[in-house]
């Protein structure tokens, strides 16, 4: 049990309320902006307000202010983890309105949306300022009425006390409840007793959005300010050699062209402080348009950058390390050779079980396959913008990122601002996938405003985001099993890698389910940035690996679920190794629901099915993708999700999440691809990176949860993963052909079945 | 630069701009309607979709010049109150994840509406092909429609 953050407590939040002047200031209400169009909504605003933490305040008629802190980029934490505080502080879901909280690492902790960990790590904490503030309006009530705390209920919004007929609404015990002794150890609900959390509550934010109200970075604008576009180098290895703005300077509302470098020279660097180009070029002007016709104008002299390097801080603060950036112009080709090359050679070796080069020399059979995987774009909907206005003594940001906090210190120290005076408000995003967690565009509104000491909104153009780099990195992966005589299987051998980074999770399924394992990685520097992308790593070994158990499973004469149970099986009974980290029995749990769910063993007539499973981010999905061929064209009719999450706080909005993931995933497998030559990628807009659209979505998706009094687990991401597999699978049953290499349409086509 | 007078939401609206200024900058940037999204600026994801005399259009690719004479509509004007059909089958349907492609695709949708209340499913994902969801709403985009097809 966790308790109390020692940020909720009364000293602290009365720091902050003095540095914020006495009294919040309210931004916006979801409310305010649309006409109510029921009784409940029509809420008054309160003449005053009464914080009773950092996450809650009440009004003195009652309605109450919950501040979601998280970055919202579609996953819907503004309205879950409201509804978690509201549940605790027992209130009507229809008094409540969401607002934003800025990045404040004294006020909030962890404003991070990465690592599908929001609700995991927020579940606690939430639960808990809840439940406090709940305690001191009991105290409150106490006080006033004279009777036991402990004698007093409350329910959605009103405390009782049932012995002398008392009650009152929360507003009305607001003002003497903030002189309440916060409570060390509130007593949080029994889950039991939930009311708010696993009922579905639509989107706070919904109105806004159907009506096309300003949510997002890119919608900010304030009283004179400029607009910003940026150039990069053309190719990655390339850097600026020379310019020359003097056309451009005449164009019709253009201010100034001028070059930005990223970070300054002896920074050391965080994780998220990427900037795949160091300097890059500006055009500053009056319109975004204006600018984005300049940009295209301006005359420039690009160069190989030769090897450089970097110092960074390892993962999780560990000892800062050397990064060194090689030079050189990469070509898909050139990567694909040399992965071939990799994967014949011994890797690191990361885990052995038993003895597995033995198992192998004895091997009746051996299956081995390898599975690709292009770099992808994250393409998020919303372009790479930031709002900045930088002036001698302080910083303002407004605009799309997943995490803030790494960026508050790559600012003050290029900005030579101290970090309190950096202010970084955030703003809906348009997506982000784990590319918004990288926040070089904060830094480069930043400095351009710091540079014509004016506010200003720098905007990308798809090119410029699609070709910016901070992609999903290539990968390989080669899968070995060695089978006896009959057919049992003696030793697994995985060996992954890629262009930058390994995807390998050596301790993750299937380790531990067999006796003698071997685990190798490798590795290719590269040029070419790197970054999360939805479910990193798993999202290619779960293809891969999910790939290679269907197709073992048909060697070895077994039933794909079936086999997958026998192992997960062995796995919870028995365990080979140490550090399996995974859960067998809930492993199990999501493949025999889908199993269930599915019928898996009677498809419908013509139907081709395939299945997978996988663990990451805490949860548990297995699915199976029904496939039909319709008029030479491979249709995914139909998904079946069954997931393992723990509690789930807003099921229709969870379903929602699933859906969309596994839409993603669909999409990736089919058509997913960012290609080089020399250093150039081959695709810069829509118009040739194929996205998956409306009419190649299946027709339906079922998502089942699985009933659990678990803590809730990550969400976001373990949908994605296990899909491609799942398509590759059916696609085997359609059409007798195994697929290693994604994405598969191209290779569909081959086999004159056009998508 | 050149003046344009030009119809929006049912309100005369002038600006002073480049001829070739796209419809999508001139609202966003000029008259402060930022519903409208920029997506790509090649009319390849749909975000920026506005309505022309009725017609969906992609805004990007729409020079404010040949603009004039019509009657534009934006996600702004589709209703007074958020209560277009489509608007609250979104809502009903919970259908947004990030929402910032859903404007177009609501202006996507009620276009097709206005012109063919009662489309089967196959002319639903015809019609809306051409916008891209990268959240992957798309089983949500349908039903909504459908739900709104219902409604009018």
């Amino acid at each position: 049990m966790t308790t109390l953050d020692k940020k909720l407590d009364r000293r602290s939040f009365l720091k902050v309320s003095a540095l914020a002047g006495g009294g919040m200031v309210l931004s916006f209400s979801w409310l305010a902006g649309c006409k109510p169009t029921t009784e409940e909504e029509l809420l008054a605003m309160p003449k005053e307000w009464f914080e009773l933490n950092s996450y809650i305040k009440i009004g003195e008629n009652g309605v109450v202010t919950l501040y979601s802190s998280s970055p919202e980029f579609g996953q819907n934490v503004k309205t879950s983890m409201p509804m978690i505080l509201a549940e605790e502080l027992d209130v009507d879901w229809k008094k409540v309105i969401v607002e934003q909280g800025n990045f404040d690492s004294q006020r909030f902790q962890r404003q991070s949306a990465g690592g599908s960990q929001s609700i995991r790590q927020g579940w606690t904490p939430l639960r808990t300022a809840g439940a406090t503030a709940r305690a001191m309006l009991v105290g409150a009530a106490a006080q006033i009425w004279n009777v036991p705390a402990s004698e007093i209920t409350t329910s959605a919004g009103i405390l009782e006390h049932k012995g002398s007929g008392k009650k009152a609404h929360y507003g009305e015990m607001a003002s003497l409840a903030t002189a309440i002794e916060v409570p060390e150890n509130p007593k949080l609900k029994d889950i039991t007793d939930f009311k708010i959390i696993g009922n579905s509550k639509k989107n706070v934010e919904a109105e806004k959005i159907v009506t096309g109200k300003p949510l997002f970075g890119i919608d900010y604008k304030v009283e004179g300010m400029k607009y910003a576009a940026i150039v990069h180098p053309p190719a990655f290895g390339m850097k600026v050699k020379s310019f020359d703005a003097s056309y451009v300077l005449g164009m019709s509302g253009i201010q100034e062209v001028f070059t930005i470098n990223i970070f300054n020279e002896n920074y050391v660097r965080t994780f998220f402080d990427v900037a795949t180009f160091p300097e890059l070029l500006v055009v500053v002007g009056n319109s975004t348009w204006e600018v984005f016709q300049a940009k295209k104008n301006l005359k420039v002299e690009w160069e190989n950058a030769p090897e450089s390097s970097f110092t960074m801080t390892g993962f999780g603060g560990r000892n800062p390390y050397k990064v060194t950036v090689p030079e050189g112009l990469e070509s898909s080709a050139n990567h694909r050779e040399k992965m071939a090359e990799y994967t014949q050679k011994p890797g690191n070796v990361v885990r052995r079980d038993g003895d597995p080069e033995g198992a192998f020399k004895k091997a009746a059979k051996v299956l081995e396959k390898t599975y690709t995987a292009p770099f992808l774009a994250h393409n998020t909907m919303e372009p790479a913008n930031f709002f900045a206005h930088v002036t001698a003594e302080k910083a303002e940001l407004y605009g799309p990122t997943q995490w803030p906090e790494p960026m508050s210190a790559a600012l003050a120290d290029r900005l030579g601002i101290p970090k309190e005076n950096i202010k970084i408000n955030l703003a809906r995003m348009g997506g982000g996938f784990g590319l918004r967690a990288y926040g070089h565009h904060l830094l480069e509104a930043a400095l351009i405003s710091q540079k014509i000491a004016a506010p200003v909104k720098m905007v990308y153009t798809r090119e410029d985001e699609m070709t910016y780099g901070i992609y999903r990195p290539t990968y390989s992966a080669t899968y070995r099993a060695a089978l006896d005589e009959n057919n049992n299987l003696l030793a697994l051998h995985v060996k992954a890698g890629g262009v930058p980074e390994s995807p390998l999770h050596a301790n993750r399924f299937p380790a531990g389910a067999i006796d003698n394992y071997l685990a190798e990685a490798w590795e290719i520097p590269s040029n070419i940035t790197v970054g999360a992308f939805r479910a990193p790593r798993s999202n290619f070994m779960a293809a891969a690996e999910q790939s290679f158990l269907d197709e073992l499973a048909e060697v070895m004469e077994k039933d794909p679920i079936a086999f997958r149970l026998e192992l997960l099986k062995r796995a919870e009974t028995n365990p080979v190794g140490e550090n399996n980290d995974y859960d067998a029995k809930r492993y199990a749990g999501v493949l025999e629901l889908v199993r269930d769910k599915s019928n898996w063993n009677t498809p419908a007539a013509g139907v081709h099915r395939g299945v997978s499973a996988y663990f990451c981010h805490n949860s548990y999905v297995a699915e199976v993708v029904d496939t039909k061929i319709v008029d030479s064209k491979p249709v995914v009719e139909k998904v079946y999700a069954a997931v393992d999450c723990g509690i789930v706080v807003n099921p229709d909005s969870a379903t929602n999440m699933g859906e969309g993931a596994i839409v993603d995933g669909i999409g990736n497998a089919f058509f997913g691809e960012l290609a080089f030559e020399n250093g150039v990628a081959t695709k810069t807009n829509f118009d040739k990176y194929r996205m998956i659209r409306h009419k190649e979505a299946p027709k339906k998706i079922e998502v089942y949860f699985v009933d659990s009094k678990e803590d809730p687990t990550g969400l976001g991401e373990p949908f994605f993963p296990p899909v491609f597999a799942a398509v590759a699978n059916s696609l085997y049953k359609a059409t007798g052909k195994r697929y290693y290499e994604q994405p598969f349409a191209p290779q569909l086509e081959m086999q004159n079945l056009k998508m | 630069m050149a003046i344009f007078n030009l119809n929006i939401n049912g309100k005369s609206q002038q600006v002073d701009v480049d001829p070739n200024t796209p419809m999508l900058w001139v609202l966003r940037d000029h008259l402060d309607l930022v519903g409208t999204k920029f997506g790509c600026g090649i009319a390849q994801c749909g975000a920026c979709t506005i309505h022309l005399d009725g017609n969906a259009v992609r805004s990007c690719q729409l020079p404010v010049s040949s603009a004039q004479d019509s009657q534009i509509t934006t996600i702004e004007g589709l209703s007074e109150t958020g209560d277009h059909p489509v608007q609250k089958a979104w809502m009903e349907h919970d259908v947004p994840q990030c929402g910032y492609c859903q404007a177009g695709q609501i202006m996507t949708a009620a276009a097709l509406l206005q012109q063919n209340p009662n489309p089967s499913e196959e002319e639903i994902e015809n019609a809306m092909n051409g916008n891209i969801c990268r959240c992957g709403t798309y089983t949500r985009i349908k039903a909504a429609v459908i739900t709104a097809s219902q409604n009018l």
